[in-house]
C-alpha cells in the first residue's frame, strides 16, 4: 500500500470536546497535512450518522487510514474499528486520538494551548498512520467452563446462571460452606423476608447442580494460560476430614470437648473445634480448627475420631493442590468489613456493648447465640435505649471516603429488629445522611421513621465513655436543631463501612485485574462495562466491583454471567493483534530476545542455514519488551513498531508542524 | 512556545493497562494538569526501547517522562521491572551527556488520576527550572 489516503474525523462529543476548542480548525489543520486526503469534523461521530459520514468517505475517496480525534481509545476503538470493518478495510488500519480525557476535560481553562495540543496530537497520528499496515489476528478455541471464585450470594447466582447454560462451573469458596455474608443475615431489607429462606434453597439448587462442582474451603493460587483457556491452580486446604467419606451426621461436633469463638456469631457465639460453619452449610462437611482441637494443641483427646461412624477423621491430611483448565473466570470474593476498633472513639472491641450490625444481625437470628433474642453482650440483659451509628468509618476522609450502599437501609431494618423484639424500647439513629434511594426503600424508611420512641437525629456521636453498668455514654451535635445531646445507651450498633476483602490483593495481582482508589476491582467501563475487566475472560460479580446490597448484587452477578456465557459461547477467542514479528533478513539469531519473553514465546532455530527467532502466535501476549531488547530492529510489535512508535514521537517532541 | 515563561515540551511514554488508563482516568475525574505533555501509548513501559527516549530530546522534547505499572501490577508479569532496568542503564548514559536530569520513570496505576496530575505537574515543573534542551539546534549548529 504504497499511496496513503489518510481520512481525518475530529469529534465535537457534544461540548465535551467542541465545548473547550473549535474541532473544525483541527480539522482544518489536519487538511494540510501530508498524505491527509479529507479532514472533517461533526458532533457526534461515534454516532449512526457519524459512523456512515466515515464509512462513505472510506468508499467515495478510496482512504486506506483512518483517524478518529475523540474520546480515548479504551472508550471507542472498537467502534471505529467496526466502521473500517464495515467499509472493507483490515481494522487496525484505524489510528485514535484522545482529545477528550487527555486534552479536553483537562485543559478546559487553558482553551487555546488545548487547541493547539489537539492539532499537536492529530498531526503525530497522521505521522505514524503512514506507517501502520493491516494485521490478522488467528482464533483460537474457548473451554466451555468457568470457575467462579467465592460463593456469597453473587457466585451463587452467577454459577446458578452459567451452569442452566450449559456451562461447567467450580465453585471456589474459602470456608467450609458457601453463603457469604448474606447466610449471616437475619431478614432482608426492605421486604423483611427471612434471609436464610431465600438463600439456602439457592445453595442446595447449587450443590446439586450436575454442571457445578464445589470446591470448598479452598483457594485460587495461581493462574496462567489466557482468556479461553485459563489454567486455574487450587489450594484445598486440609480439613483433617476425608470428605468423601463424611455423611454430615455431626456426631464429631457433638461429643467434640474443644470450644472457640464463633466466626459465623462474629464472635459472639462459641462453637466447637471440630464445626460446621453453620446448621445449613453447604457442603454440610466440618472442619477441624488445628488451634483450638486438644489433639493438635495437646496430642490428647481423638473423640471425633472414636465417634466417627465411618471413619472420616484424617489428622494427617495434608493440603492438595488441582488444576482447573476453563475458559472464563467470574471474580464474585465480596466485601469484608471495616476494622471498626480503627474509629477508637466508639470504643468498638473495648466495650462489650459496641456492637457492629452484623453482629446485631446475629443476635437477631433464630440460629445466633441468643436464639434471636437482642440482648447486650456485657450481661445478657435487655438493652432499653439503643444508638444506630449509620457511616461508621463510611464518606470520612480519616477512614473510608465512599459510602457502603447498604449501611442506611439496614440501619432502619435495625430498628425493625429492635422494635419487633422489645417494643418499649428507645432507638436513637445518628445519621449523616439517610439515603433510601432502592426500590421500596424510600417507603421503608418513612414506615419506621415515625414509629413510636425511633428518633432519628442528623449528627455523629462524639468521643462514647462506658459507665460502670455497661452502659455508653455520649454527645452527640443535632444539626437540625443545633443542640447537643447526652444520651446514655445500653447498646450501641455501629453501621460499618464496606472494604475489599483482605485476599483480594494477592488475588488480583494473580488475576491482573486493577483496583479503583477504594481498592475494589476495576471496572472496564463504570456505566457500559460494569462487570468486565480490561482482562478479557475475567469477569466482576457483585461486591468486589464497588459495595452493593443484595439486590444490586444479585442483578450484576447475573450480568456478570451473561456477559461470560455470551464470551464462551461465541467459541472462540481472537489472538492479540499487538504479536511480536521477526524480519527474519535482519535477525542476527543472537537470541536476546528469548529469555526477555515472560512467557516463552521466542525460540531459535535453524532455517535456511541461518539461525533466526520465531514467535509463538498462541503464546504472545503483545508486550513488546522483545522488540524493545532487539539490537537490529529484526523484532518488532504489531501496531507499535519502531518506525510507528518513532514517527508519531518526532511529531509530538518537535510541536505541530 | 508562547513568549514569556518558558513552556516545555514533555513527551510521555504511557503503558495502556495501567498508566494510560490512570490518565484517562484524572480525564473523567477532571483533575487539570499542565498541557505541556504529549502521551505516547504503548501496551507496556517495557516496550520503549532507549532509542524511543533519546530520538524525543533529539527531536525537539525537553524532558520525557516514562510511566508504567507499579512494581507487582505489570499485565505482562515483569515489563516494568525490565523498562526500570533499562532506564538505570540510560540515565548512565545520559549523564555522560548532562542530560539525566531529563528523563524519568514514574509508576502510576488505572486509580491514580490524583497521582498522574502530580507526577506530571512535578515533571513540568522541573523542566522548566532546567530550562530549554535545544538538543535539536545545537546539533544542526554543529
Amino acid at each position: 500500500m504504497s499511496d496513503v489516503r489518510i481520512g481525518v474525523y475530529v469529534c465535537h462529543c457534544g461540548k465535551n470536546i467542541g465545548g473547550v476548542i473549535n474541532p473544525a480548525k483541527v480539522a482544518e489543520h489536519a487538511g494540510k497535512l501530508p498524505n491527509v486526503v479529507i479532514s472533517r469534523d461533526y458532533v457526534y461521530m461515534c454516532s449512526s450518522p457519524g459512523q456512515l459520514l466515515i464509512e462513505e468517505d472510506i468508499k467515495k475517496y478510496n482512504l486506506n487510514r483512518v483517524i478518529v480525534a475523540a474520546c480515548s481509545p479504551r472508550m471507542h476503538e472498537p467502534t471505529f474499528q467496526g466502521v473500517l470493518k464495515r467499509a472493507g478495510l483490515n481494522p487496525w488500519l484505524l489510528q485514535m486520538v484522545n482529545v477528550r480525557e487527555h486534552d479536553t476535560w483537562v485543559h478546559e481553562n487553558v482553551p487555546e494551548k488545548a487547541e493547539e495540543k489537539a492539532k499537536d496530537l492529530v498531526a503525530a497520528a497522521v505521522a505514524r498512520a503512514a506507517h501502520l499496515y493491516e494485521i490478522n489476528t488467528v482464533r483460537a478455541p474457548v473451554v466451555k467452563s468457568a470457575v467462579v471464585i467465592g460463593g456469597g450470594i453473587a457466585g451463587i447466582r452467577a454459577s446458578l446462571d452459567l451452569a442452566n447454560a450449559g456451562i461447567k462451573v467450580y465453585l471456589i469458596e474459602k470456608k467450609q460452606s458457601i453463603g457469604g455474608k448474606m447466610a449471616q443475615l437475619d431478614k432482608t431489607f426492605p421486604t423483611l423476608d427471612c434471609s436464610q429462606c431465600i438463600l439456602t434453597p439457592l445453595m442446595v439448587d447449587v450443590s446439586r447442580h450436575p454442571n457445578i462442582e464445589i470446591y470448598a474451603y479452598s483457594e485460587v493460587v495461581d493462574v496462567s494460560g489466557s482468556a479461553g483457556d485459563f489454567k486455574v491452580k487450587v489450594r484445598l486446604k486440609p480439613t483433617y476430614v476425608d470428605w468423601s467419606k463424611c455423611t454430615g451426621c455431626g456426631a464429631c461436633v457433638e461429643k467434640c470437648p474443644g470450644r472457640a469463638p464463633k466466626e459465623f456469631d462474629e464472635g459472639l457465639g462459641v462453637r466447637k473445634a471440630i464445626y460446621f460453619e453453620f446448621p445449613q452449610a453447604v457442603p454440610r462437611r466440618p472442619v477441624i480448627d488445628t488451634e483450638h482441637c486438644l489433639w493438635f494443641t495437646k496430642g490428647i483427646c481423638k473423640v471425633c475420631e472414636k465417634v466417627c461412624p465411618v471413619g472420616a477423621i484424617d489428622y494427617k491430611q495434608v493440603e492438595r493442590y488441582v488444576e482447573l483448565n476453563v475458559g472464563a473466570i467470574v471474580v464474585a470474593i465480596g466485601y469484608e468489613l471495616y476494622d471498626l476498633s480503627k474509629l477508637s472513639e466508639y470504643g468498638y472491641g473495648k466495650f462489650k456493648n459496641v456492637i457492629s450490625g452484623l453482629q446485631l444481625e446475629r443476635l437477631s437470628s433464630a440460629d445466633g447465640p441468643t436464639r434471636g433474642k437482642i440482648l447486650r453482650p456485657s450481661d445478657g440483659k435487655e438493652p432499653k435505649t439503643v444508638g444506630i451509628v449509620l457511616c461508621a468509618g463510611s464518606r470520612d476522609e480519616n477512614h473510608v471516603k465512599y459510602c457502603c450502599r447498604f449501611g442506611c437501609a439496614a440501619a432502619i431494618k435495625h430498628v425493625y429488629y429492635i422494635k419487633h423484639a422489645l417494643p418499649d424500647a428507645k432507638v436513637l439513629v445518628f445519621y449523616t445522611d439517610v439515603r433510601a434511594f432502592g426500590k421500596g426503600y424510600e417507603e421503608f424508611y418513612q414506615k419506621f421513621r415515625s414509629e413510636e420512641n425511633v428518633f432519628f437525629i442528623r449528627g455523629r456521636p462524639a468521643e462514647i465513655f462506658e459507665g460502670r453498668d455497661g452502659s455508653l455514654i455520649f454527645d452527640v451535635y443535632d444539626s437540625n436543631t443545633n443542640q447537643l445531646i447526652n444520651v446514655r445507651a445500653d447498646l450501641v450498633v455501629l453501621e460499618g463501612a464496606v472494604v475489599p476483602p483482605k485476599d483480594w490483593e494477592p488475588l488480583r495481582r494473580i488475576l491482573k485485574v486493577s483496583c479503583d482508589p477504594g481498592g475494589f476491582a476495576l471496572e472496564l467501563h463504570p456505566k457500559l462495562r460494569p462487570f468486565e475487566t480490561t482482562s478479557d475472560g475475567i469477569f466482576l460479580a457483585g461486591a468486589i466491583q464497588g459495595p452493593k446490597d443484595i439486590p444490586d448484587t444479585v442483578a450484576h452477578a447475573a450480568a456478570a454471567a451473561a456477559s461470560a456465557i455470551g464470551f464462551l459461547a461465541k467459541g472462540y477467542v481472537e489472538s492479540v493483534p499487538y504479536l511480536a514479528v521477526v524480519n527474519e533478513d535482519l535477525c542476527s539469531g543472537c537470541s536476546l530476545c528469548v529469555p526477555i519473553c515472560p512467557y516463552g514465546a521466542i525460540s531459535v532455530s535453524e532455517k535456511e542455514g541461518k539461525r533466526v527467532a520465531k514467535v509463538d502466535v498462541i503464546k504472545c501476549k503483545g508486550c513488546g519488551a522483545c522488540a524493545a531488547t532487539c539490537p537490529s530492529g529484526a523484532m518488532q510489535q504489531n501496531y507499535f513498531t519502531d518506525k510507528q512508535v518513532l514517527s508519531e514521537v518526532v511529531v509530538l517532541a518537535g510541536g505541530a508542524k | 512556545m508562547s513568549g514569556g515563561e518558558f513552556e516545555p515540551r514533555i513527551v510521555v511514554f504511557a503503558c495502556n493497562w495501567c498508566s494510560y488508563a490512570g490518565i484517562d482516568l484524572a480525564g473523567t475525574s477532571r483533575i487539570k494538569y499542565p498541557h505541556n505533555v504529549r502521551i505516547v501509548k504503548v501496551m507496556c513501559s517495557g516496550r520503549v526501547h532507549p532509542e524511543m527516549v533519546l530520538k524525543a530530546l533529539e527531536e525537539g522534547a525537553d524532558g520525557v517522562l516514562i510511566t508504567g505499572c507499579h512494581p507487582g501490577d505489570c499485565h505482562y508479569i515483569s515489563g516494568n521491572y525490565k523498562a526500570m532496568r533499562r532506564y538505570l542503564l540510560l540515565k548512565k548514559l545520559l549523564g555522560e551527556l548532562g542530560l539525566s536530569d531529563r528523563v524519568r520513570l514514574e509508576w502510576v496505576s488505572a486509580s491514580e488520576g490524583e497521582r498522574w496530575a502530580r507526577v506530571s505537574s512535578d515533571f513540568v515543573e522541573h523542566i522548566r527550572k532546567l530550562g530549554p534542551l535545544r538538543l535539536k539546534e545545537v546539533m544542526e549548529g554543529e
